[in-house]
């Protein structure tokens, strides 16, 4: 514990370097999620955003990331992707068009009556199915982070 | 209602959202998570029993996801031989749900238990997704969803079992990638991913070395997942020290999975001509499984630990299954006899490890000396192995015997004798490693002594599934000797080209 406090004391510039960063690091992965119509870019903005709190980790030490994203949270926001992606996404597909539409197919959602169906197709896969893929893939690898560093903490209390 | 042509891809995307559900609930209530993942085993089985009803009344589902054509999209194709094998699998995996109930609450920390029931349902949804699938890179994303899963749940139950699950996670790392370089090669040349688009180019190419190279890369991979004999030296370990449940759901589904990938590989992308013209390959797949054969009863003698002899009876069982495949070129019975050893050796299987998990659940007996007079103890468990191992050495009218039967009947009428005569001498090797232990669990009641445990019964969820099993194993053979499955086996041969002697 002492050491890390030693550390963060030191560590002035990277501290306000990480506060000026941390904003624009989550609006360019948000951006990489949703800002580009069409396919692609989930599972880029979803690193990104992973990235973005790995290095307020880095920054003020384990125990504000923990306070900041609780470990608990990691598990909810996988499903939450999941549903997302698989339920939203692929699942009311077929509910829509009560079977006839097949599972992943976007123009069964009744917007496409409005806006037609291609374009449904890219509103559905860039502003749902790509968040779905990103939080997922934030979760995982946030919750890949916490387990090392729970793996040191363990190593140095032993110490 | 739903049309049954959706049913192949909610056999997946279901067991998916359940597997992130559990994780979910898995906060709010730790006992949950059974149950969710009960209910939805449960739901898949029931769907799949539709989908082989469609099938064999209407014929072959061919489900383009997200309506994307074939060539360009995913499509997942479910004939006679997906339904078949779908069944099993899910049916074997309902069994080793209800199985693991008590046995992970004993054995498995209270921590763990949520990520648990989230794994084994991923590995679940691995399994539906290889069986259903009709594209070749898809049939890959799914072949390591069930096998990372798989590596975590061996690992779950430390010890040396972290050393199994390393084993096993290399192997399976060079098993998937071979399959990759596999896939790379043919779409190389042929610029599709789907299975049966390939089948359709790929004629005009046989001749090419890249292809043939593709087809070895595809055979090892996928041999080296079914732990086909000289490439299964990950097996034994990884069966012996996983949980009970994992050891039953990975011996019995995940064997047939792989084991289905490698004759979907073989039969439906490449055909028989190819391996009959340009990769005589079926000899060498009958004279190598014929070594296993009796190299996996031998090393089964030579244990002591029950777990252990019975995955090396596993290694002798896939050669049993990888025997019909080499004699399926040069009869009329094609691959039906393979075909039957994959259920048949589920049954077996799957019942003889929910005996011996059993055991080490009461009184922690890994050791098959120590277990003397346990038929008086354990009855049902007891019963259920010895109805199981007389069913493994071939007493008519299990379904051991059929098997046997019928490799002997493809052997004759492809003129390969010397094949029975490796049956027979396998078989005289079963007797022995079973009898050994029958012997000791039934005869030697009073010579135990001291040594003799008192133990009771195991709970009422550990030996039920285990007694069904070794029930169905003598009814399973009573249906295949009256012939009722055989359209449905005449339809899988005559889907993959196979039955005709040319």
């Amino acid at each position: 514990m002492s050491t890390e406090k030693r550390i963060q004391e030191r560590d002035v510039v990277i501290q306000t370097i990480a506060k000026l960063m941390i904003p624009f690091i989550q609006l360019y992965g948000l951006y990489v999620m949703v800002g580009t119509e069409g396919a692609g870019g989930g599972f880029q903005g979803g690193t990104v955003l992973a990235a973005s709190f790995i290095l307020l980790v880095v920054a003020f030490g384990v125990d504000k990331g923990r306070m900041k994203m609780p470990e608990g949270w990691n598990a909810v926001f996988k499903s939450l992707g999941l549903y997302l992606y698989a339920g939203v996404g692929g699942l009311l597909c077929i509910i829509f068009s009560l079977g006839k539409a097949e599972y992943l197919n976007y123009c069964a959602i009744p917007l496409a009556k409005i806006i037609g169906g291609p374009a449904t197709r890219g509103f559905w896969v860039g502003n749902i199915v790509e968040v779905g893929i990103g939080v997922t893939v934030m979760a995982a690898f946030v919750s890949i982070f916490y387990d090392l560093v729970r793996k040191e903490e363990k190593k140095e209390a032993k110490e | 209602m739903l049309p049954i042509e959706q049913f192949p891809v909610l056999v997946v995307a279901i067991s998916l959202l359940s597997a992130l559900t559990i994780l979910l609930a898995g906060w709010i209530n730790k006992k949950s998570c059974f149950f969710i993942s009960l209910a939805t085993i449960t739901f898949q089985f029931i769907l799949s029993i539709f989908i082989l009803h469609h099938v064999l009344t209407v014929g072959t589902i061919h489900y383009w996801l997200g309506g994307w054509r074939p060539p360009w999209g995913i499509e997942y194709v479910v004939d006679a031989l997906n339904a078949y094998v779908l069944i099993i699998i899910l049916f074997l995996s309902l069994l080793a749900a209800i199985y693991s109930k008590r046995s992970v609450e004993h054995e498995i920390d209270e921590k763990k238990l949520v990520t648990f029931y989230t794994l084994f349902q991923l590995l679940v949804t691995g399994l539906a997704g290889v069986v259903v699938t009709g594209d070749l890179f898809n049939m890959y994303v799914l072949l390591e969803v069930c096998s990372l899963a798989a590596y975590a749940l061996i690992a779950v139950a430390g010890g040396r079992a972290l050393k199994a699950s390393y084993n096993y996670l290399v192997m399976g790392a060079i098993g998937v990638c071979f399959y990759l370089l596999g896939i790379a090669f043919l779409y190389s040349v042929t610029g599709t991913l789907n299975m049966g688009d390939m089948r359709l180019l790929l004629p005009a190419l046989y001749g090419n070395k890249g292809v043939q190279l593709a087809f070895v890369f595809m055979f090892i991979g996928l041999g080296i997942k079914a732990a086909f004999f000289p490439l299964h030296t990950w097996q034994p370990d990884a069966y012996t020290y996983a949980p009970s449940a994992i050891t039953v759901i990975i011996s019995t589904a995940m064997a047939k999975a792989s084991i289905y990938a490698l004759i979907r590989i073989i039969f439906s992308v490449f055909t028989v001509d190819f391996i009959t013209l340009f990769a005589p390959i079926a000899d060498i797949i009958s004279w190598v499984a014929a070594i296993a054969m009796i190299f996996g009863s031998i090393l089964a003698i030579a244990q002591f630990n029950l777990k252990r002899m019975l995955a090396y009876s596993s290694i002798a069982n896939i050669g049993y299954i990888m025997l019909g495949v080499g004699l399926s070129t040069s009869t009329t019975l094609g691959l039906t006899p393979a075909l039957m050893h994959i259920l048949n050796h589920a049954l077996m299987k799957g019942c003889l490890f929910m005996a011996a998990c059993g055991f080490i659940y009461k009184a922690d007996l890994r050791d098959i000396r120590d277990l003397v007079g346990l038929a008086r103890r354990m009855p049902y468990t007891c019963f259920a192995f010895l109805l199981a191992a007389l069913s493994m050495i071939g007493f008519p009218p299990s379904v051991g015997f059929v098997t046997k039967l019928y490799l002997i009947f493809a052997a004759l009428d492809a003129g390969k004798y010397i094949f029975i005569a490796v049956i027979f001498f396998s078989t005289l090797l079963m007797i022995v490693y079973f009898w050994h232990v029958i012997e000791i669990m039934y005869i030697r009641v009073e010579e135990g002594g001291e040594k003799e445990i008192s133990v009771t019964e195991v709970p009422r969820s550990m030996f039920i599934p285990g007694l069904v099993l070794a029930f169905l194993c003598f009814i399973v053979g009573i249906i295949w000797l009256i012939g009722t499955p055989m359209p449905l086996m005449d339809a899988i041969n005559s889907g993959l080209g196979l039955g005709v002697v040319p």
